[in-house]
């Protein structure tokens, strides 16, 4: 048996490391390294909790808006307060605008260039996905970049800036939106969705986002093989990604998007079949983790983070977080098919959910969310409220459950004496990247990589990043 | 120019935040400047044993590379063994290779906060012993020694910031590669001057409520948010307000303070950031250059003259009273 060290990993947004023992020409087990800690949830301790909404977007410059969504979820719990209309609605459009920016950036700079590596030189769409998918120098680049900043001057009409904003707060959202900034921001999404509708899909968002099985999609990436989504189709089909990279593990959602009933995309778990989800059953294992053990895995509002850098039986900085003692995947293909898009769960029921099932369930969300951000933008009321205020009992334990764009992402929030107590962050990739736990179970990506054959040269071959990619990482969150 | 680029005890945001780069696209105008990206995390196609290639060959000299840019933090601990942060793939800590590559380097730079003064990283109990390149908060010396100087000459550039400015990063860059930044063009930490010249006061939409002290109270109320919600635009040094973020905003146009997060230590004020710490009523945080008993008597002065106009819209989240037509005479 002989051992890969595969790092340091770009396109992932922060830092790597990827183990791979191979016997028999193929992956044989796999551990993936967080290699960065930086201790958040200590920094966090004893500071006052609205100092939290300057905090916890830091952790992460990709989910930034999602890490406060989360706080200022947790802290309006806290308060027992909800934010009126148009605060709630404020609030899904910021947070759409930066999920929307992900899936994007995720497909234009961080997943497709790897099609334009020169190993596939031989295929008959390499000089189309090298043209125009080349790191930096690819045509891509240069029509995305412009167009994902003119998408995000949605940010500066709701939130300031992005990112890292304190618009997002507990009661709602700090800066009411007059009907001059609506109509600007009616023209913001109209532009970019011209953009997904000319270069990414070269086709409606309404008619991508009705597709509603494999075989539809099939035929709608025969129809679109110019479109950006239709090159990847090809080169997906070419090398047999919805074969590659399956984890077979439960999905999971936190739900997203509040709406005056609850979550327009619920939350939930899928193991081959609808389940209802129980946070109360989450809990993280340190086993393999530089962290002083624990007795038993605790749940994050019982959890604790004190480094061990010599701990010797661990091997990464990310926890363990388990759903009832099991692994589960999260990111957008959990979201929609918990949802129950049929082209989602189609996938899923098919081929098992690898490579090009997340990377579907990405763009589908794309061609969901844009034309469902329009009728928000609509029902904003300028004039009428954007915020409600509350005040923070010296007592509290409150829960923030949200989705960024790459899966569930949760804060759990103790307050003792008006001080924050104990803050704890379970984020998407810290449950699709996390290590074994002390049943020595395997985290989503470890399970994802097992079996993958090697090169010749005995290097890592371009499948694991596809792979590793295909989840959408953030290390950044993932141990924060 | 020949850019190097590596990430340690950050987000990410300065690279995420200088994607939304208005004004062209990026990589064309990197590109019309001459500015060759060695290695960049988030944008090369080089990954894994290949961007290893590279950063070896930069390290031991093999490879030229020019510009030296790191984002995030420097993580010395535990114990100053640097394990924080040990670099995928290499079993070597991150400080050891960013001093390396320093000493290597034409220029270097510090994109952001964290990478300049240690900044929200070493926030708390600072538990993994972050700090900046060359200034560990306000103190200059930080991971690489206050009398560390380039080959270039220069001190170790600090685009602070928490995130940049898109423009901060670029225009550094370029007047890098056009040879038109000297030490002249750097302020007292190292900053360059084309955007620290201002305050994020200068040009705040809210400026008539500032002038009369006509103060918001809570979260979307349009009044100077300086008196009681923590704003620390008259007191931080960035053009903000001039140079506008993601096509027209900033943070006191999206309804919330500055919280000076240019400035080395903005991650503890010592008091609750949306909070303004006052004595006997009156903020402690002056503006900048201001001698305390002239701003207090001018802030008497002023909230006595307020218009109605403007105090009642400073307690409101629309416009409640306009400016109306002059009457004629």
């Amino acid at each position: 048996m002989s051992r890969i060290v595969v790092g340091p990993f770009n396109r992932v947004e922060g830092d790597l490391e990827v183990i791979l023992d191979i016997a028999d020409g193929r992956v044989r087990e796999a551990r993936v390294r967080s290699s960065l800690y930086r201790g958040f949830e200590q920094i966090l301790q004893g500071k006052p909790p609205m100092d939290a909404l300057v905090f916890v977007p830091r952790i992460c410059g990709i989910c930034s808006v999602s890490q406060s969504a989360a706080a200022a979820r947790a802290l309006a719990g806290a308060m027992g307060i909800k934010p009126p209309d148009n605060g709630r609605i404020a609030a899904n459009l910021i947070h759409a605008v930066e999920n929307v920016a992900d899936h994007v950036t995720h497909f234009y700079l961080f997943f497709m260039p790897d099609f334009a590596r020169d190993c596939y030189e031989s295929q008959p769409w390499w000089h189309a996905a090298s043209a125009r998918f080349r790191a930096v120098t690819g045509a891509a680049a240069g029509d995305f970049l412009p167009a994902r900043a003119d998408w995000m001057r949605a940010m500066g009409l709701l939130a300031g800036k992005w990112p890292h904003t304190l618009t997002l707060q507990p009661g709602g959202s700090a800066h009411p939106l007059n009907a001059s900034g609506r109509l600007r921001l009616l023209r913001v999404l109209r532009d970019f969705r011209r953009f997904l509708e000319r270069a990414t899909f070269g086709d409606a968002l309404e008619a991508v986002a009705a597709l509603a099985s494999v075989d539809e999609l099939a035929a709608w990436a025969e129809r679109h093989a110019e479109s950006d989504f239709g090159l990847f189709l090809r080169a997906s089909r070419a090398l047999n990604l919805r074969a590659l990279g399956h984890a077979g593990v439960a999905y999971m959602s936190y739900g997203a998007y509040e709406q005056e009933g609850g979550r327009w995309w619920p939350a939930g778990v899928w193991a081959g079949g609808p389940a209802l989800l129980d946070p109360a059953r989450i809990a993280e294992d340190v086993s393999h983790a530089w962290y002083a053990d624990a007795a038993e895995p605790l749940p994050p509002l019982r959890g604790s983070t004190l480094p061990v850098a010599d701990k010797q039986a661990a091997y990464s900085w990310c926890k363990a977080p388990r759903l009832g003692g099991e692994v589960v995947e999260t990111g957008a293909l959990a979201r929609q098919v918990i949802a129950g898009q049929p082209l989602a769960r189609d996938m899923v029921a098919r081929d098992g959910g690898g490579v090009e099932a997340r990377v579907v369930a990405r763009l589908l969300e794309v061609a969901r969310l844009v034309p469902a951000m329009e009728a928000w933008a609509e029902r904003l009321r300028p004039g009428e409220p954007f915020s409600t205020e509350g005040e923070l009992p010296a007592e509290a334990e409150s829960v923030g459950l949200v989705e960024a764009a790459r899966g569930a992402l949760g804060h759990w929030l103790t307050i003792r004496r008006g001080r924050i107590h104990n803050y704890q962050i379970i984020a998407p990739t810290t449950w699709n990247f996390s290590p074994r736990d002390s049943a020595g179970r395997p985290g989503a990506l470890e399970r994802a990589l097992a079996g993958i054959p090697v090169g010749q040269d005995g290097k890592a071959p371009v499948a694991v990043q596809h792979v590793v990619r295909s989840f959408d990482p953030c290390m950044v969150c993932t141990v924060h | 120019m020949k850019l190097l680029w590596l990430q340690s005890g950050g987000c990410g945001g300065c690279t995420l935040s200088w994607l939304g780069s208005e004004w062209g696209p990026l990589f064309a105008t990197l590109a019309d400047a001459g500015i060759e990206i060695v290695w960049h995390p988030s944008f090369s196609e080089a990954s894994a044993d290949e961007s290893l290639d590279i950063l070896e060959s930069c390290a031991d000299g093999r490879r030229d590379f020019d510009v030296l840019c790191i984002e995030g933090s420097l993580l010395r601990g535990p114990a100053g063994s640097g394990r924080f942060h040990v670099l995928a793939g290499t079993g070597r800590p991150m400080i050891e290779w960013v001093k390396l590559l320093a000493s290597r380097a034409r220029q270097v730079v510090a994109v952001g906060s964290c990478a300049a003064f240690g900044g929200i990283t070493a926030g708390g109990v600072n538990p993994t012993d972050a700090c900046g390149l060359q200034y560990d908060g306000t103190n200059p010396g930080g991971l690489l020694g206050a009398a560390f100087h380039t080959r270039g000459g220069l001190p170790v550039v600090n685009i602070s910031g928490c995130p940049t400015h898109p423009d901060w990063v670029t225009e550094t860059l370029l007047s890098l590669a056009r040879d038109e930044l000297g030490a002249a063009d750097l302020d007292e930490l190292s900053r360059p001057r084309f955007y620290t010249d201002a305050l994020v006061h200068h040009g705040c939409a809210r400026n008539e409520f500032y002038e009369f002290k006509a103060s918001a109270e809570k979260n979307g109320d349009q009044g100077c948010l300086m008196e009681h919600l923590g704003c620390k635009g008259t007191q931080a040094h960035a053009d903000c307000n001039l140079r506008p973020w993601n096509g027209g905003g900033s943070c006191t146009d999206g309804g919330y303070a500055c919280i000076r997060c240019t400035e080395p230590g903005f991650e503890e004020p010592g008091h609750p950031f949306s909070i303004t710490p006052k004595v006997a009523g009156i903020p402690i945080g002056l503006p900048l250059d201001m001698p305390k008993a002239w701003f207090v008597a001018l802030a008497a002065l002023s909230k006595s003259a307020t218009p109605a106009r403007v105090r009642q819209n400073a307690k409101t989240d629309h416009i409640v009273h306009w400016p109306r037509p002059a009457r004629k005479p």
